[in-house]
């Protein structure tokens, strides 16, 4: 089903395991009881450059995320002793303003509301694929940075100004309909991490379904012809099996 | 039924005694009052005066009694002819039978009598006829004990009756719900149609009968095409694995075999979560998010998402929107709902050298409906029914990538909204309307929570 998301073969195709060394390496705190998923996040984390934590209850994950700074918090719904929403509203009421992504088998929009509401930053359904995983985490890591005072972004020559709206690559105006607007302004935002299909609905359409076919993808090749077709050096890049990735080192 | 008995024996009891107490004291009042009479006359001027009294009183017919004896007791005056010897000798208060002539001759009746002893040998009898006082107290009793037999017998006779009737009807749903139990869900209670209680029971059970058996067999058409829809991405998952370590290849033929098993892991996970998703919409255990919806903007939403996609198979996506339809409800459900009605469109609308989609939001009054329209070949009107349901792909489709689960979560949202969906003839082309009463207007619509 998905084989028709991978769209154009011209383009730097880049794989899913190096999507991770892109970023600064983060300090993550898993907590998470089943040991079989934490020894599968910490080694792929690891992998991905960064440098997890283990907490294998609710106590305990509250207690290391109270003494130690991470950049982001893994947090299962469901935990012993303390569950995962109640570990995160405490923190928030203490003061401790981590991102945290939530790690549910729940995945209606209820259970997502209620878990961004008692202080969670991302919602992640299982079962998940880790890349996803690793994309929205790396979205949050760098959310935790103030963002309100960038006007203006700039990934090689492409520029996008958030008050004027206007976009210009190599000095060339790019007209942009407002949703590619706000499409390019998501990615450019997360420049040279990975940002996934789901996440650019949930973010740039406020929809928080999985969509059944490529929408999404057809409207990143309408972004691409915009800004990439008529320069040298392609800027939009498809993560294989991942998402999409806006970088000047494209090759 | 016996405290019934017992308090109407209780009642009728208390009324017999009340009414023998009543009579007694009014006969002892008479019978005083005679005696203070006569007691005056005696008094006034000795025995002469009492017989003259006497005499004159015995005139008078009625229940009342007298005799005046010497010492020897021979009669002087009075209306009784004479007291036996026993009788004699007493003072005081006495019961006894003396002879009165009558139609059929003489008869016996009882009187009641006080004897008083005079100076000089003189004996006064001053009493009443109770006969009629007795004869009376007989009927009430014997009225008290055929009541009562009457009353237990009609009572326990009605009793058994209605019990037995009520207990046959009981005893039909008993018999139903046994073979219900057995397996055979086909069975319904038996109805009288008289509307009562009972019949009332008879029919919600009944109704609850037949959505248990309509989630019955959804479930076991669920479980037959999990095992072939799901079995077949799951048995080619675990064969291209196999063919992989078999094969010995490079590490580029393992991490090709490694994304593609990936690949259908991830549409397995998808079809999962769209049963799920379906199950709990079923259960009502989702979708209690309430926003104000704005059926423009909704609309506007997903022809802007699906543009793209449409334009690629040369298709035209349009809104048709009038201003100002609003409506309750959870938005993401209803937007996945439309976005599949769209998706499906796109897929299965066009005609493969283009199409037309368009996209309309209409207000009917008692409810939002949202109508999704293609100009392809549409759905024969036998098979419309069936395209609501899980996993059913019409045969031409089967070959096109999706998971049969798309229209059938567009029913489940719907009927969680008290609502429908209905397939149309688009003449050409295929019209999807999905209808969502307005809060108000689907209150007494049992499915609704």
């Amino acid at each position: 089903m998905t084989l028709e998301a991978q769209i154009p073969t011209d383009l730097t195709v880049q794989d899913m395991s190096t999507s991770g060394l892109n970023s600064e390496p983060m300090r993550v705190l898993i907590i998470e009881d089943d040991s079989e998923t934490a020894a599968f996040l910490t080694k792929a984390l690891k992998e991905a450059g960064h440098v997890p934590d283990h907490a294998a209850d609710g106590e305990a994950g509250l207690a290391l995320a109270e003494s130690q700074v991470h950049d982001v918090l893994i947090v299962d719904r469901m935990l012993p002793k303390l569950d995962g929403l109640s570990v995160i509203s405490q923190l928030r009421e203490k003061g401790v303003q981590t991102p945290a992504l939530i790690l549910s088998a729940l995945g209606e929009v209820d259970d997502r509301v209620k878990g961004l509401r008692a202080g969670g930053d991302d919602y992640l359904t299982k079962p998940y694929s880790f890349s996803e995983l690793l994309a929205r985490i790396e979205a949050l890591a760098r959310r935790s940075a103030p963002e309100e005072a960038v006007t203006k972004y700039k990934v090689d020559d492409l520029e996008l100004d958030r008050l004027t709206h206007k976009v210009v690559r190599s000095g060339q105006p790019i007209l942009l309909q407002p949703r590619e607007f706000r499409l390019l302004e998501y990615l450019m935002k997360h420049a040279g991490q990975v940002v996934t299909r789901t996440m650019l609905l949930e973010h740039v359409w406020d929809y928080h379904f999985d969509p059944q076919t490529n929408v999404i993808d057809v409207h990143i090749s309408r972004l691409r012809a915009k800004i990439d077709k008529e320069f040298d050096k392609p800027l939009l890049h498809t993560v294989r099996g991942v998402g999409y990735s806006i970088r000047a080192d494209g090759a | 039924m016996a405290l019934f008995g017992s308090a109407s024996a209780g009642a009728i009891g208390y009324i017999y005694y009340q009414t023998n107490v009543l009579l007694a004291r009014q006969l002892e009042q008479t019978i005083e009052a005679e005696i203070r009479g006569l007691a005056e006359q005696y008094n006034a001027g000795g025995i002469s005066n009492l017989t003259k009294a006497v005499s004159n009183r015995s005139l008078t017919p009625g229940n009342s009694l007298y005799l005046v004896t010497d010492k020897d007791g021979r009669r002087i005056t009075g209306n009784l002819a004479s007291i036996s010897k026993d009788l004699w000798n007493t003072v005081g208060r006495v019961e006894f039978a003396y002879k009165r002539p009558s139609q059929k001759g003489v008869e016996s009746r009882l009187a009641l009598a006080s004897i008083f002893r005079l100076p000089g040998g003189f004996r006064l009898i001053v009493g009443r006829d109770i006969e009629d006082r007795r004869i009376f107290e007989r009927i009430v009793r014997r009225a008290f004990f055929i009541g009562l037999g009457f009353m237990a017998l009609v009572g326990l006779g009605g009793g058994w009756l209605v019990s037995r009737g009520l207990l046959a009807r009981i005893d039909a749903v008993t018999a139903t719900s046994r073979t219900i139990m057995e397996g055979d869900l086909s069975e319904r209670v038996p109805l009288n149609g008289s509307g009562d209680e009972l019949d009332r029971l008879s029919r919600n059970l009944n109704a609850m009968l037949d959505r248990i058996e309509q989630l019955m067999e959804g479930m076991r058409e669920v479980s037959d095409n999990i095992a072939h829809d799901l079995k077949t991405p799951l048995t080619r998952l675990r064969n291209r694995a196999e063919a992989a370590l078999r094969e010995r290849g490079n590490a580029k033929s393992y991490q090709d075999a490694l994304e593609q098993t990936i690949q259908e892991a991830d549409g397995l996970i998808k079809t999962f979560n769209a049963l799920l998703s379906i199950a709990r919409l079923e259960a009502g255990t989702a979708g209690n998010a309430m926003n104000e919806i704005d059926a423009n903007v909704l609309v506007q939403d997903f022809v802007e998402l699906y543009e793209p996609t449409a334009e690629e198979k040369k298709m035209t996506l349009t809104a048709k929107v009038a201003n100002g339809v609003h409506f309750t409800g959870d938005r993401q459900l209803i937007g996945q709902a439309l976005a599949n009605l769209i998706d499906n469109a796109i897929k299965y609308g066009g005609t493969g050298k283009g199409g037309e989609v368009e996209v309309t939001a209409a207000d009917t009054g008692r409810a939002v409906e949202l109508i999704v329209a293609d100009s392809g070949q549409g759905i024969p009107e036998e098979d419309r029914d069936r395209v609501l349901k899980r996993f059913v792909r019409l045969e031409e489709s089967r070959s096109r990538p999706g998971s049969g689960l798309g229209l059938s979560l567009v029913a489940a949202v719907a009927r969680l909204y008290g609502g429908s969906v209905r397939v149309e003839d688009n003449e050409p082309g295929l019209r999807m309307v999905l209808s969502l009463p307005h809060k108000s207007n689907h209150n007494g619509d049992t499915r609704t929570r």
